[in-house]
């Protein structure tokens, strides 16, 4: 709640700065490179990373590691092809970008359209885990939770633009890092003082145990997966059904029910209560044996394909986020948006160290997640499992404000993002049009949050990874560097990859929960989506060599050569001559960048 | 520098005095190569192109390195059983190596990959001011 109040203290704080249209979008691109990478660092690391990572990790064991390698990547892909040139093309948004290099309106409307859709696609989980954290800290309702974040998100959106926001982000970072790094601290000495057997136990080819006797209550149905047989007390609730293997009733009245190995069904609203030392049975597609989770050897060659599948996907996918992107346009130069990406590969990396201790400690203080399958509330959990007394509800505290500040800053930097991109194009003009985008680009995904109960939080995120992989990393990348991109060609790409990836998620939803290959390339098509785009792309391009644009020479020109020689054209200077008479609203400009004319005449 | 002058005109009696919009004598030549890259001239495009192609390389061998290292590693730890039974400070390797390990492995290629750029790019400077 204090980070909450925190954040609106900040935003309300720095509104009072920005007032004109291109202040609020951009922030004048005045933002150093620490702050600006702090910023895009806190804004990055959403839900997914501070509680999806450590809940991946209790279910899956040490594949699951491959999503903060992948999250970091991300940006030395952007550091490698894409940072400095996409700052020098001048360009406000991705949409934007295609017009600058394609001159073509259709391209920048397909863009857009696909720009609101990968905002979207990450915003729901963003508000997934705002009511999940919510209800589990503070006992309101799931719908509840989302509605409030939403409402936070907005009015802070609204009061203050870009230049608030990258306030809040920079904040944002140190907040999460405190938050995850303390409870780390103190969890991890926790640990050292507690008897060894934990570690003993990871080794064992067996399910993780029951440490004292747990009441489990199932909020949603779920499928599990038994090895070793256990007894259950059904409290309330219609209790666990036999799928495969027998479920033996001893006493009917007593409610207690001995449960076989094999997959057993449990309705939601059941509560089970299991006894000390029995072990534990987990959801099914959770690891159910120790030792597997432990080392990564075993699984079958469909879990080596979503591996890597998962790694192109992250590492191609951070590139085309629009909440990412737009942050590049807040460097003065492209020289800086290199260092900025480069600072925050050291911000990640230092954040990423983490989430995994949590991770791995999960699995031994809170199993009862991997039997209702809520694992992203462990983060959460862990500390008052730990810890008795005030010292675990502290920790607790701290960790629950840190996922907080997770959502809250990654909503509103989507909403921010999405919003401006809606803007520009669909309504440009006044700033009364922006806050109409955006209390409606906030109120969509609010719904299908809140629709999408249940759901996994990682798996939605990856999602937007994937989609975002397979539509902007070609548009980007041959764009910037290959000379021969036509209009029809990028569009041909964009609607394939984006296509491909539609379709897998709504096979997918169709067919539900499954094993095997066909699961795997529902639901990380990246593998197959993305050189399939790209190739579309090329090959169309090719086809269409006539219809390469006539400036293309002008634009890589200008996206290349270094900044000092002053070729980079600043449309926000353009647009500023234009809407004002008084041509001082746009100072300190001489800061490496000059206009040709003007760096003509500059002596060495 | 005429700033100035007219600034201090207002405190005296106006003089009458030659006024120099623009002094020829200190002006450099534009540099020959600035002019060529404004027109697009082929000499210009070809400047361009070898920058670009000096940065692609760069980038390509960077990228290449990290996906050999980073690509190897879940075939490496799936094939070679062996490198799950070594234990630091009693942690698994597997869990080193993906947990900590390629953060600074990959600040590292963020590093030369940001040097190396910008040293191609002061050396196409160097060029076109010459």
């Amino acid at each position: 709640m204090l980070i909450a109040v925190g954040t609106f203290g900040l935003a309300v704080w720095g509104s009072r700065g920005a007032r004109t249209t291109s202040d609020f979008l951009l922030a004048r691109r005045m933002v150093g490179v620490e702050r600006n990478a702090a910023a895009i660092a806190g804004e990055y690391l959403s839900a997914a990373s501070f509680l999806g990572i450590a809940g991946l990790l209790l279910k899956d064991g040490i594949e699951a590691l491959w999503y903060p390698i992948g999250y970091t990547a991300g940006y030395l892909a952007l550091i490698l092809f894409v940072a400095a040139p996409l700052r020098r093309s001048g360009a406000y948004t991705l949409p934007d970008f295609a017009q600058v290099r394609l001159d073509s309106g259709r391209v920048r409307t397909l863009a857009t359209v696909l720009v609101v859709l990968i905002g979207w696609l990450y915003l729901v989980p963003q508000l997934q885990a705002a009511g999940v954290t919510l209800s589990t800290v503070t006992g309101i309702s799931y719908a509840g939770g989302i509605v409030l974040v939403a409402i936070v998100v907005l009015v802070g959106v609204l009061s203050g633009g870009m230049h608030v926001v990258t306030l809040v982000q920079a904040f944002q970072y140190g907040v999460k890092l405190f938050a995850i790094a303390v409870p780390v601290f103190v969890l991890f000495f926790a640990f050292l003082g507690h008897d060894a057997q934990h570690r003993r136990g990871l080794d064992e080819p067996t399910s993780p145990v029951f440490e004292r006797a747990t009441t489990v209550h199932i909020e949603t149905d779920v499928r599990l997966r038994v090895t070793r047989a256990v007894w259950v007390k059904v409290l309330s609730g219609p209790g666990p059904e036999r799928l495969s293997g027998p479920v033996r009733q001893d006493e009917p009245t007593g409610g207690t029910v001995y449960l076989t190995p094999g997959m057993h069904s449990v309705s939601a609203d059941s509560e089970l209560r299991f006894p000390e030392g029995s072990a534990v049975p987990v959801v099914a597609d959770a690891e159910p044996n120790n030792r597997a989770w432990l080392s990564p050897q075993d699984g079958d060659s469909y879990e080596l394909f979503e591996t890597y599948s998962l790694i192109l996907s992250t590492f191609l996918g951070t590139m085309g986020l629009p909440h990412v992107l737009v942050r590049f346009y807040t460097n003065p130069t492209g020289h800086s948006a290199r260092r900025t990406t480069l600072v925050v590969l050291g911000l990640l990396g230092l954040f990423y160290l983490f989430p995994t201790v949590l991770g791995v400690l999960s699995r031994f203080y809170v199993p009862q997640l991997l039997v209702t399958g809520e694992t992203d509330a462990a983060v959460l959990l862990l500390p008052t499992a730990m810890l008795q007394g005030w010292p675990g509800e502290l920790v607790g505290a701290i960790t629950a404000a840190g996922a907080f500040a997770a959502f809250l800053s990654t909503s509103s930097g989507l909403v921010m993002s999405v919003s401006g991109v809606l803007f520009t194009d669909l309504l440009p003009g006044k700033l009364a049009n922006f806050r109409l985008v955006a209390l409606g680009s906030c109120i969509l995904p609010a719904a299908l949050a809140v629709i999408a109960i249940g759901r996994d939080i990682s798996q939605s995120v990856g999602l937007a990874f994937a989609m975002a992989a397979s539509t902007f990393f070609p548009l980007l990348v041959l764009g910037i560097w290959w000379r021969g991109l036509t209009a029809v060609g990028a569009m041909s790409g964009l609607v394939v990859g984006g296509g491909l990836v539609l379709l897998a998620v709504f096979t997918g939803a169709f067919l539900g929960d499954g094993y095997g290959w066909w699961s795997a390339v529902l639901l990380q098509p990246a593998a197959f989506t993305v050189p399939l785009a790209f190739a579309v792309t090329v090959l169309v391009s090719k086809l269409t060599s006539r219809g390469v644009p006539e400036n293309t020479g002008r634009v890589m020109l200008r996206m290349h050569t270094p900044d000092r020689l002053g070729f980079t054209r600043d449309r926000s200077a353009d647009h500023h001559a234009a809407e004002h008479d008084e041509p001082a609203t746009v100072p300190n400009r001489s800061n490496g960048r000059h206009r040709l004319r003007g760096g003509r005449r500059r002596r060495r | 520098m005429t700033s100035s002058r007219t600034s201090a005109s207002q405190q005296r009696p106006p003089r009458r005095k030659r006024v120099v919009l623009a002094d020829r004598r200190g002006e450099r030549r534009v540099p020959r190569a600035i002019i060529d890259l404004e027109d697009q001239s082929s000499m210009g495009e070809a400047m361009v192109r070898g920058l670009v192609r000096a940065q692609l390389r760069t980038s390509l061998l960077l990228a290449g390195v990290s996906v050999l290292v980073l690509g190897g590693l879940p075939l490496l730890l799936r094939w070679v059983p062996v490198l799950s039974e070594i234990r630091l400070w009693s942690i698994p390797l597997p869990w080193l190596v993906l947990g900590v390990l390629p953060f600074p492995f990959i600040l590292l290629i963020g590093y030369i990959a940001t040097r190396e750029a910008e040293r191609h790019e002061r050396e196409f400077a160097e060029l076109v001011q010459r």
